[in-house]
């Protein structure tokens, strides 16, 4: 681990590392932090990732999508099934327009009733699926026209529940987001600290090396160095268990909606190993941010 | 090298040291004596600039040290060996580590057969892999000397060397300084051991620096 380069930085345990003395307690507890913060945020990836795509397939393939629903007595409802759909395959902007199925009916119903629902018996209304066009339909002007032509026609072009929806899925994702960065900024507050304590517990130390011609940047890297490597270290373990447990989450269902989505896709499994490298640059910052106030305060 | 310009040092409200004006020439020798309080260790601190003089003027090796920045502090502390009376260590590192960390935190390769010349010379071959809390006073007294000397410094200044270890044992660094001094070092010793000082008269040309009164005065006569 302590071999492993980043650009930033060379992890080898130079003697630079050294001059500082090893401490034990410290040392874990700010792994185990970094550990911990990492797994939160592989799910606040995960979750961020998962509104992000909800949102934008409620947005793309919805929008094109909406219902004309027809309640008729059951003698019309051939009638004005006809009607509507003449109606639809007369206006502009409207791609295609097909009835459902009673069985499809009966399948858009079986996640609430069950699949022994009865449909035949219940007085349920006919649905037609329509389909804009890129450029879509005037709705105004199809309303105006559906009820002149079938008076029992309704269309709904799904904009009520789907706005609301795709702003929760944004709102989530934004939420997501700024978890990531609440985490950051516990981590740097964390490695802060623990650098803090660091620097004070080595007072001594640093003022032997003071004494002996070392810069501020000198001592500041033997303890940047340090906690780069705990952070980095602590990421990698909570990142790889963040990432199993996702992993083991139930795959994405149609049944199961957002919940059994809720994960990564494709290329996105390798975000979480972002996760160390973004944990070791916070932990180096932070350091380095502490350890040079805390020299400059030394005479 | 070293010169006072009429520098005083005081510290809430009080006045330790004040109008001293002196300069310490290339190559002397000189010991710095007052009974204890007077404040030669505030002294030795303006040396090496671990104290910042409150009036007139100290120069280190040409530069004013009102104008250093820190980093320029420590380069010229690597120009300068102090052996301190607590002799401070890093005590997780070997005795070689410790001697080498002048070079170290400069990023000088380290010559290991020069390490080794040196703690020889010094009398601590034997004790190279020790950590300092194993060494007795006198060895870490030396080893703090060796410390003192790996970058060559042009100046050594040493803070009662002598204070915790045996007659015999303060002879023998007696004699490491007084040959410092022969290589061209300006050597600078505080201590208020006078036996010391008069030991020192049959080996080398010392100059006497006394502190009385808040005010540092030169011997007129060399030892």
């Amino acid at each position: 681990m302590r071999t492993i380069l980043l650009p930033f930085l060379n992890f080898s345990e130079s003697a630079q590392g050294r001059v500082v003395p090893p401490s034990g307690f410290t040392a874990r507890l700010t792994v185990l932090t970094a550990a911990a913060m990492a797994f939160l945020a592989v799910f606040a990836l995960a979750l961020s990732l998962a509104t992000g795509r909800l949102a934008e397939r409620w947005g793309n393939e919805l929008a094109r999508a909406s219902t004309v629903r027809i309640s008729a007595p059951e003698d019309q409802v051939d009638a004005q099934i006809k009607a509507t759909l003449d109606v639809l395959n007369t206006t502009p902007g409207v791609a295609s327009a097909r009835a459902l199925s009673r069985d499809e009916e009966m399948a858009l119903l079986e996640p609430w009733f069950g699949p022994s629902l009865p449909v035949d018996t219940l007085p349920l209304p006919a649905l037609i699926e329509v389909i804009e066009t890129a450029e879509g339909y005037d709705g105004e002007g199809l309303r105006l026209r559906l009820a002149g032509e079938a008076p029992g026609a309704v269309l709904d072009d799904h904009s009520r529940w789907r706005r609301p929806l795709i702003k929760a899925a944004s709102r989530l994702r934004f939420l997501g987001y700024v978890s990531l960065i609440l985490m950051a900024g516990v981590t740097a507050g964390m490695i802060t600290l623990a650098a803090n304590a660091a620097l004070a517990a080595n007072a001594q130390v640093i003022r032997t090396l003071r004494l002996v011609g070392a810069t501020d940047s000198y001592i500041a890297r033997a303890f940047e160095r340090r906690f780069t490597v705990r952070g980095f270290t602590g990421a990698v373990i909570g990142a790889f268990f963040g990432t199993v447990a996702v992993a083991l989450l139930p795959s994405a269902q149609q049944e199961g909606g957002f919940l059994t989505g809720l994960g990564f896709s494709g290329l996105q499994w390798f975000w979480p190993c972002v996760i160390p490298l973004l944990a070791a640059f916070v932990a180096f910052l932070a350091t380095r941010f502490a350890a040079l106030q805390t020299l400059r305060r030394l005479m | 090298m070293i010169e006072f310009h009429n520098a005083g040092y005081g510290y809430g409200g009080r006045e330790l040291l004040t109008e001293m004006t002196l300069s310490l020439a290339p190559g002397s020798f000189h010991f710095l004596t007052g009974p204890s309080g007077a404040g030669k260790t505030t002294f030795l601190k303006l040396c090496y600039r671990e104290l910042q003089a409150t009036a007139g003027r100290v120069s280190i090796l040409g530069q004013d040290t009102r104008e250093m920045g820190r980093d320029e502090v420590a380069q010229l502390r690597r120009k300068i060996g102090v052996v301190h009376q607590d002799c401070q260590f890093l005590d997780h590192l070997s005795l070689a580590e410790n001697v080498a960390l002048p070079l170290t935190v400069a990023d000088r390769p380290r010559d290991d057969q020069d390490l080794v010349d040196l703690l020889a010379w010094v009398g601590l071959t034997e004790q190279i892999k020790a950590k300092p809390p194993e060494l007795s006073g006198g060895e870490r007294q030396r080893a703090a000397l060796a410390r003192a000397v790996i970058m060559s410094p042009d100046v050594i200044l040493a803070d009662e060397p002598t204070g915790n270890v045996d007659w015999e044992m303060s002879l023998r660094l007696l004699q490491l300084l007084v040959e410092l001094n022969r290589m061209g070092k300006t050597v600078v010793i505080a201590t208020h051991d006078m036996h010391l000082i008069r030991q020192a008269k049959s080996q080398v040309q010392a100059r006497v620096l006394r502190i009385s009164n808040r005010r540092i005065q030169q011997s007129g006569a060399d030892l």
